[in-house]
């Protein structure tokens, strides 16, 4: 263990890899200069100098305002957003034991649309709209309870898993666009836009929600993290090292489901993020929980901001929802996966 | 590889058959007087045998239900066959035009098709949607079969849910971008059999029906490459030629399939397996069964869509999903086995 580094205190000890943490860096340095091209590209042109004036409160009024009311809280949600969803879906992973479990594919972002068009068709009217990531909650651990339930038989195998999911998806899908039909044309559009993901007219009431929610969730995932890397080895082995099996798998199950439902509440079912990030992240670090999940946050994070940004600039003046970009991305990416399992 | 689930005994199968297409005459039947405006039997009856063109009644019957009755039946014996025929080809009991990727790409050549050259033909867009179905349905069999094939694999189904989404993806970027008609396209991509007249759809028909009987006269062979390859070309089969025909006939009817009635999931998936315990695992009863069990899957689809809502309509997509998304999840916990 000598590229390691130890932080202990009384009652907090973990072990942190050098070269994990210079890939940190090294990726929060990456998403520190697509947040900067972020707040200085668009239809008005800033330069980062004047970003950087604008930031403190210096800049022209127009500078100042294109930053802090359009560009800023709308890269914020990206970074947030990806972040949970790359997070969530490394942690289904690792309970799973299979690369290739994602809040996608089980159904569960689907299942949070379903409930989110829910409640955005037939309570958005009486209730405020400040429920929406709890609706969307309900609606993911619903699915992802309905999935590992139906996929159960004398155990989970991950092939019954990956199939009921893709089936329970398809139902979500037309429970979607059941809604859609059933509610009036207004909220259909909007609601269309929103669920192939996009943090267009993110706010700063809404970056503040899901701040919030992230800062609900995330300690919960530093106090598991050391349990998770004992859990992906084998049942009979993590039992015997003490660890309380399916207190902690419903634990990081249910910490998975709330960070998928939270993101797609915010910013619709931006879909692959919770696939590929993951394997992006383990293609970089050593296999340790704890560290992957940072790594794979910050990979969540750039992917999601890079592709928002790619969808407002690349065909302005129109401005197209992340989620086409991610999952074109994702699209391929899968592909090469499967390529590369030939070889 | 064995037989679906509890074979029949032989000599049923007429019989069952039989029963089917008799129970898919009296849903057309249902399907005629069905409907908002409410139609006695006597009525849809004189408008098909002395039509008269002022009543209005009679106009309802042959243009509207007429038409989306022929076109559920169309589509749902063309889909339901498209998937068996998916299933012997790639051998993987999942494979059906809506997993593997066949509808969403001819959904992405049509909806491309509407958003850049708007006022066409149903010719041309017949034939997009042909060329869609035949590049996706490529692409996902380039991809999903190695070297060393085996009869079950996870990889094409994998392969089939990434060019889905990376059609679907496409598709939902052109509607997007082109907002203004995204309201009837989304109740198309839904799938609806409501949306078009019998005379748009008519130059399809022949398509459909003629690699309907093309596929049941190939039958026999069908059953030989179902064995596998290694089988096949033992037998003496010209597998590459039986796989060419087989591919075409699936292109014409998952392309036709939407082209007509939009993106319809389960059909193709879900039919075929229970005409496997109902009837047979052997094509040359397999197909017809398809053909007839199919059109009463969709058939009877599309009345539901017509009264749980009425006046209002369901998409169909979304009754299918409702019915085929239980029983595929079933399917998955008894344990898919292939014919």
């Amino acid at each position: 263990m000598r590229n390691a580094l130890i932080l202990r205190t009384r009652c907090f000890s973990r072990q942190v890899d050098i070269k994990t943490a210079a890939v940190a860096v090294l990726l929060a340095l990456v998403c520190l200069a697509v947040a900067v091209a972020s707040l200085a590209i668009g239809k008005h042109v800033i330069g980062p100098i004047d970003v950087a004036n604008a930031l403190i409160g210096e800049g022209s009024r127009r500078d100042t305002f294109i930053i802090e009311i359009l560009r800023m809280p709308r890269l914020l949600m990206a970074c947030m957003v990806g972040a949970a969803l790359a997070l969530s879906g490394l942690i289904l992973q690792s309970v799973v034991r299979n690369p290739l479990a994602s809040p996608d594919i089980l159904g569960i972002t689907g299942g949070a649309s379903a409930a989110a068009v829910a409640f955005l068709s037939f309570l958005a009217p009486v209730m405020s709209l400040r429920w929406l990531p709890v609706a969307a909650i309900v609606g993911a651990s619903t699915t992802a309870a309905m999935v590992y339930l139906l996929a159960w038989k004398q155990g989970v195998s991950p092939l019954r898993l990956v199939l009921t999911g893709v089936g329970i998806s398809a139902l979500m899908a037309s429970v979607t666009t059941l809604l859609m039909v059933l509610s009036p044309l207004a909220s259909t559009l909007s609601a269309y836009v929103w669920l192939t993901g996009s943090v267009f007219g993110a706010s700063w009431p809404e970056v503040q929600s899901m701040f919030f929610w992230l800062c609900a969730l995330l300690p919960a995932l530093v106090w598991v993290a050391r349990r998770v890397n004992v859990l992906e080895l084998d049942d009979l082995l993590a039992v015997g090292l003490g660890l309380r099996m399916q207190t902690t798998r419903l634990a990081l199950v249910a910490l998975s489901v709330a960070l998928a439902g939270s993101a797609v509440a915010h910013a619709g079912a931006i879909a692959f993020v919770g696939l590929i990030a993951p394997h992006i992240a383990r293609a970089l670090v050593a296999h340790t929980f704890g560290g992957l999940a940072v790594v794979t946050a910050l990979v969540g994070a750039i992917l999601v901001a890079a592709a928002d940004l790619a969808g407002r600039t690349l065909f302005l003046p129109m401005d197209l929802p992340a989620g086409m970009f991610v999952s074109m991305l994702g699209a391929v990416f899968f592909v090469y996966l499967l390529l590369r399992q030939v070889r | 590889m064995i037989a679906a689930g509890r074979r029949m005994p032989a000599d049923g199968r007429g019989w069952r058959l039989a029963a089917g297409a008799v129970a898919l005459l009296a849903l057309a039947v249902i399907s005629l007087v069905t409907g908002p405006a409410s139609i006695s039997l006597r009525t849809a009856f004189d408008a098909i045998v002395h039509h008269d063109p002022g009543n209005v009644d009679h106009i309802i019957v042959t243009t509207t239900r007429l038409a989306r009755t022929a076109i559920a039946i169309a589509v749902g014996a063309s889909l339901a066959v498209a998937g068996a025929l998916m299933q012997a080809l790639t051998r993987n009991p999942l494979a059906s035009p809506s997993l593997f990727g066949v509808n969403a790409g001819a959904m992405f050549f049509l909806v491309a098709l509407a958003a850049f050259a708007p006022p066409t033909s149903f010719q041309v867009m017949m034939a997009v949607a042909f060329a869609g179905s035949a590049t996706a349905g490529a692409l996902v069999y380039a991809l999903g079969t190695t070297q060393r094939a085996r009869a079950f694999s996870l990889r094409i189904v994998l392969a089939g849910a990434a060019v889905t989404a990376l059609f679907a993806s496409f598709t939902q970027a052109i509607l997007v971008v082109n907002q203004d008609g995204l309201d009837s396209i989304l109740f198309w991509l839904a799938g609806s059999t409501a949306e078009r007249s019998l005379h748009a759809v008519a130059p399809i028909m022949p398509y459909a029906a003629g690699a309907i009987v093309a596929a049941i006269v190939l039958a026999r062979h069908v059953d030989v490459l179902a064995a596998g390859d290694d089988i096949a070309v033992s037998l003496g089969q010209r597998t590459v030629w039986v796989k060419a025909l087989v591919a075409l006939a699936i292109v014409c009817l998952a392309g036709g399939a939407v082209a007509m009635a939009g993106s319809i999931g389960f059909v193709g998936l879900i039919v075929p397996h229970m005409v496997r315990r109902v009837l047979s695992a052997d094509h040359r009863w397999l197909l017809p069964g398809c053909a007839v069990f199919g059109a009463l899957l969709l058939l009877g689809a599309d009345i539901l869509s017509r009264i749980v809502i009425a006046p209002g309509e369901l998409p169909i997509g979304a009754i299918t999903a409702m019915i085929g998304a239980p029983v595929f999840v079933v399917m998955v916990r008894r344990g898919l086995r292939h014919a």
